[in-house]
């Protein structure tokens, strides 16, 4: 027992000092920096939601760019009213000839229901499809192909709906969240806080959920879902709410994202930026909440400095990154550290450990044997 | 267990070299050409265009155009006596690089201006950057209008420099039955918008609209309605290479450009090079600038250019309209005295009339430019021959007044 | 021209369309029926194979120039096909989900690669003047152009479904592939070498779409991203017609053609391409392994 807290402590603490680094950096990095560093915080929790939902799952997704876009789209709608003189039309739908504001948009005037939509919208949107094609017991390749049509035909869409959606162009030019000015540097410090913080939560929340029974018969259903079934469970229902709570954080993802930017557009819903989201996640190594948090970070600034320097790099470091990690390091950074700490062990964390910890010293973890990572 | 070492080696090796390339995309600057003579102090500007992605294909050639531009200046002295140091940056053809590219120019490399962009996703996602920390972007491309902010210069043509003096030339011909054909984006949509008003108005008839996604390929269908519909002319907004499968799958159908006639918006000289000329030769075009204009400025600009970036190099209307930029705001430097934006914007709206490769230009109040409109026809060698002209440069007006009656647009 | 003969065009058109979604699809289908692996980088074959022919017609311009093209294109295809198998693919062999981020990962360097080669603007094969013209319809259909080319695309999309069919209903390799598809350890038991077939059927796959490609090229343009507007798809007619069917894929691409056709003259492109995914969606609901199922008595098809 006592070991035990003493393990508790010294990884709340780590957190901690971690948490406390992070919630400082507007006052030592540049405000671009931590513009950059806020906005790819809020990509973290998409990828969050994307390692539950793939490595802990077993469920590929190629359509999050989907529930990021309902998320982003939803606040976006809000904030587009609320930059508006009462009785005026968003100009998007000046110029495409509308002449009212339809229903389904006046709604997103109040604040409240925009950011439950932000949430809710994402979450039911992916239940009802994991829901459709789950129960029919269609999984693994055909999911993911699925899912990427998804993220197609919603670009799609979003494109060819300019009168209600902005089109090509998608939505920017906001106004005010709860009476904060966008523009104002303060508000954008208090954003990146609210980001860190939220990451920090729904971290806390997913380690619950997988210590949970039901994270617990997730995996389990990721690693036999046919004797899950022989054992009595039906899987669809758990692999559902899995890809709600994915589909949850993409939402909450997208919508920060979108106060971050200042702008939601199709662009970023397409095919390739929810592949793109899926290799944050294996680049951190899929089945590690940390990982995927740190494979988040590392991929986009590794965009933002490759592609200021050598853009047509960046392509051939994105493609060779999925194939290197998949084949070479399938659990991502996250297996490297645990293969070092198997190895050498943290010398320098002993201190925080008690060595003779039967738990933590002879750490089993079957099908953990580096580099060839367990079945997908 | 060789085996796996040697794995677990290169991935290690990989990932370090991962490291190191981020590392070294930071401290290295390949695009940032080393700053002239220590002793002169430079002045920054930011050159943000896609150089990845799918708007590259036309955003590379409006970058060299810059450049060109830059070069010039700086070879007649710069600008207030500073020399004009380029920072460029690859918006990759998505709107939230573009915003994050534009801050990271603005507040990191402290640029004076900005000469970038292309789409009206990439300026859209810009504006509220440029509104926030009152820089100011000179965009190049012709657009759709129903935008007006005192942080942008908007170069390209408005609606009524481009789409509808295509209009009136067309009825002068005779063409009344026109079909609207485009890709699904905000430009095409609202061009046509203002077309069909101006059509209703003239009375003249929309055989049909008909969009087809960005990129698409397939044409069968939207081939079928045409013929169906039977109209006197195309006008045609489609982007990039769907106009090769459009052209290509037309004249298969029989509908070859000499037999039905094509109006496009956004074929250039570039695209005609790029589709092979021989597909396209005999549909027309309209745009503010065409290689072809026999003019002096013209003729120095084209053979600069191509002394530069090879003597094949086709130019067209958005590169014009690159470089132009440059010199506008060289020239509004100039008349301010001063690089701060405010000043910057005000000095170029006061400018006089200039003789540029366009022919006269000079910027209105409302920061978009008076340019003449031609129509031109395109040859089988890739030029176009210019077939009309607007008789005097036309006023910008970023809001069609029979489209969208009362909207004007007033910049402080 | 008549409401008869638009309702006839669309008709033509979606069978037209259907052939290459049918080249495009069947690589997809076999290799993912019999070795369980999704190439994410299927597309960039029918690149590939459009940027093969592209140079093989500027070598030889003659109006024999093309079908040379086409068999450079397959050999091409076929060839680099048998490389990826043996360099990723089979590597990741029981992972499909991972062959599939890998195989985009490809994709990716390969469309680099390509713009950084060719330029970002597409280029063009010029069809041969034999394949252009077309044939003028009569009648209630008068007003109705077939394009020889589109003609062209849908007698070879059929050549290549009866050969594909033959070479597995007739040849000692189509019997071990059919053993392979049936029970792959049971067919390993018996002496089949598997490896080489997995290698065979993906190389296959990829030479067919390099066929589609270069027919591609005959109608629109050659672009580093060709693959990737038609990929999409192809996946959806892989998933419709079942796993590793030639019939289920035949009527799969068949289906899809005319479904998005047909959609097309009711609404715009965009929404028909929003549609068909939701009947596809609809569609597994109702046959969540395809049109034509595989018998079996595994629980894990």
């Amino acid at each position: 027992m006592q070991s035990r807290l003493d393990l508790l402590r010294s990884k709340a603490l780590r957190y901690g000092i971690t948490l406390l680094v992070f919630a400082a950096a507007p006052y030592f990095l540049s405000s671009y920096d931590v513009s950059l560093l806020g906005r790819f915080l809020a990509m973290s929790i998409l990828a969050l939601g994307l390692s539950l939902v793939w490595g802990w799952g077993g469920i590929l997704s190629l359509g999050q760019g989907v529930f990021f876009g309902l998320g982003g789209y939803a606040i976006a709608m809000h904030l587009k009213l609320a930059a508006l003189a009462p009785g005026d039309l968003p100009d998007f739908m000046v110029w495409t000839g509308m002449d009212h504001l339809p229903g389904w948009w006046s709604v997103f005037h109040n604040t409240k229901f925009a950011l439950v939509a932000a949430l809710a919208a994402p979450s039911l949107a992916a239940a009802g499809l994991a829901w459709l094609v789950f129960h029919r017991r269609v999984g693994g390749v055909y999911f993911a192909l699925i899912t990427q049509a998804l993220a197609l035909a919603f670009g799609t869409l979003l494109i060819s709906q300019q009168s209600y959606t902005g089109g090509f162009n998608g939505l920017t030019d906001f106004g005010a969240l709860f009476g904060f000015p966008l523009a104002d540097p303060r508000t954008e410090r208090l954003l990146y806080w609210l980001t860190l913080a939220l990451l920090a939560l729904v971290f806390a929340a997913l380690q619950w959920v997988l210590s949970t029974d039901f994270g617990k018969i997730l995996m389990a259903i990721r690693d036999g879902e046919n004797r899950m079934r022989f054992l009595g469970y039906n899987p669809a229902p758990y692999k559902v709410v899995a890809f709600a709570i994915g589909g949850a954080c993409a939402g909450v993802a997208g919508a920060l994202f979108t106060l971050h930017v200042g702008v939601i557009s199709p662009a970023m819903v397409g095919v390739v930026p929810s592949i793109e989201m899926v290799i944050w996640v294996a680049v951190g190594g899929r089945s590690s909440l940390l990982g995927a948090i740190i494979g988040t970070l590392l991929v986009n600034f590794g965009k933002d400095r490759i592609s200021s320097a050598l853009p047509e790099l960046w392509l051939f470091v994105m493609g060779l990154l999925f194939v290197v990690v998949v084949m070479i390091l399938p659990r991502g950074l996250s297996g490297i550290g645990e293969h070092w700490q198997r190895l050498h062990g943290w010398r320098f964390l002993a201190k925080f450990r008690k060595p003779s910890d039967p738990k933590q010293g002879g750490r089993t973890c079957v099908g953990c044997t580096w580099p060839y990572g367990r079945r997908s | 267990m060789n085996h796996r070492f040697l794995l677990k080696l290169s991935g290690f090796a990989l990932m370090a070299c991962y490291a190191a390339s981020i590392l070294a995309g930071a401290g290295a600057r390949p695009n940032v050409p080393p700053s002239p003579a220590p002793d002169t102090p430079a002045v920054k500007v930011g050159v943000l265009h896609s150089l990845t992605g799918t708007m590259a294909i036309s955003e590379v050639t409006v970058k060299n155009a810059t450049m060109l531009a830059i070069d010039q200046l700086n070879a007649s002295g710069g600008a207030l006596g500073k020399q004009v140091e380029p920072v460029i940056e690859d918006g990759a053809s998505d709107p939230a690089i573009f915003s994050q590219k534009a801050q990271k120019l603005i507040q990191q490399d402290k640029v004076a201006t900005v000469f970038g962009g292309w789409t009206s996703a990439s300026r859209k996602a810009m504006l509220p950057v440029f509104e926030r920390f009152h820089s100011l972007l000179w965009y190049p491309v012709q657009f759709e209008g129903n935008e007006c902010s005192s942080d942008i210069m908007y170069s390209g043509a408005q609606p009524n420099q481009q789409i509808v003096p295509a209009l009136d030339w067309a009825f002068q011909k005779g063409y009344k039955k026109i079909f609207l054909l485009g890709s699904d984006y905000v430009f095409p949509r609202t061009a046509n918008l203002i077309l069909k008003k101006h059509i209703v108005q003239s009375r003249g008839t929309v055989a049909g609209e008909e969009y087809v996604p960005l990129g698409g390929t397939d044409f069968s269908s939207v081939i079928s309605k045409i013929k169906l519909a039977g109209p006197d002319i195309i006008f045609n907004t489609l982007n990039g290479d769907s106009n090769v499968s459009f052209f290509k799958q037309a004249s298969a159908a029989g509908m070859p450009p000499s037999k039905l006639p094509v109006m496009s918006f956004s074929i250039a000289e570039q695209e005609a090079k790029a589709m092979g000329a021989s597909l396209v030769a005999g549909s027309y075009a309209a745009w503010n600038y065409f290689q072809t204009l026999d003019t002096p400025a013209n003729k120095k600009f084209v053979a600069a250019y191509r002394a530069k970036f090879g003597k094949d190099a086709a130019l067209d209307d958005p590169m014009a309209h690159g470089y132009i930029d440059v010199m506008a705001w060289a020239a509004a430097v100039r008349k301010a005295g001063s690089f701060e934006p405010d000043a910057v914007r005000k000095a170029a709206a006061q400018l006089d009339w200039e003789d540029s490769c366009m022919g006269k230009i000079k910027f209105a109040g409302n920061q978009s430019l008076y340019q003449t409109a031609y129509v031109g026809q395109l040859e089988p060698n890739g030029d176009f021959k210019i077939l009309w002209q607007s008789k005097e440069p036309l006023m910008p007006d970023p809001y069609d007044q029979l489209a969208f009656p009362g909207k004007s647009c007033l910049i402080k | 021209m008549g409401e008869g003969g638009v309702i006839a065009g669309q008709i033509f058109n979606g069978i037209s369309v259907a052939s290459i979604l049918l080249l495009a699809a069947l690589g997809l289908a076999l290799s993912f029926g019999v070795m369980n692996v999704i190439n994410m980088a299927h597309g960039e074959m029918l690149m590939l194979g459009g940027y093969l022919s592209y140079l093989a017609c500027r070598v030889l311009p003659g109006p024999g120039g093309f079908l040379v093209a086409l068999a450079v294109a397959f050999g091409g295809t076929f060839l680099f096909g048998a490389l990826l198998e043996v360099i990723v693919i089979r590597r990741l062999y029981g992972r499909p989900l991972d062959t599939l981020l890998a195989t985009w990962g490809i994709s990716l360097i390969l469309q680099q690669g390509a713009r950084s080669l060719f330029g970002p603007i597409g280029v063009e094969v010029v069809a041969p003047h034999w394949l252009n013209g077309s044939v003028s319809m009569h009648g209630t259909l008068a007003g109705l152009d077939l394009p020889y080319v589109r003609l062209f695309i849908i007698v070879l999309a059929i050549a290549v479904l009866g050969l594909v069919a033959l070479f597995i209903a007739k040849t000692a390799w189509g019997l071990r592939l059919r053993a392979v598809h049936q029970d792959r350890e049971m067919a390993e038991a018996l002496g089949v070498n598997t490896r080489t077939v997995d290698l065979v059927v993906f190389a296959l796959g990829a030479g067919v779409a390099g066929l589609a490609g270069s027919v591609l090229a005959l109608i629109s343009p050659v672009t580093p991203t060709v693959g990737q507007s038609y990929i999409v798809y192809a996946f959806l007619v892989v998933i419709v017609g079942g796993l590793g069917s030639l019939v289920g894929t035949a009527l799969a691409a068949l289906l899809v053609g005319l479904f998005s056709c047909s959609l097309q003259i009711f609404t715009s492109v965009s929404l028909a391409d929003v549609l068909l995914l939701v009947l596809v969606i609809l569609f597994i609901q109702f046959r969540p392994k395809g049109i034509v199922v595989r018998r079996s008595r595994a629980i894990e098809a």
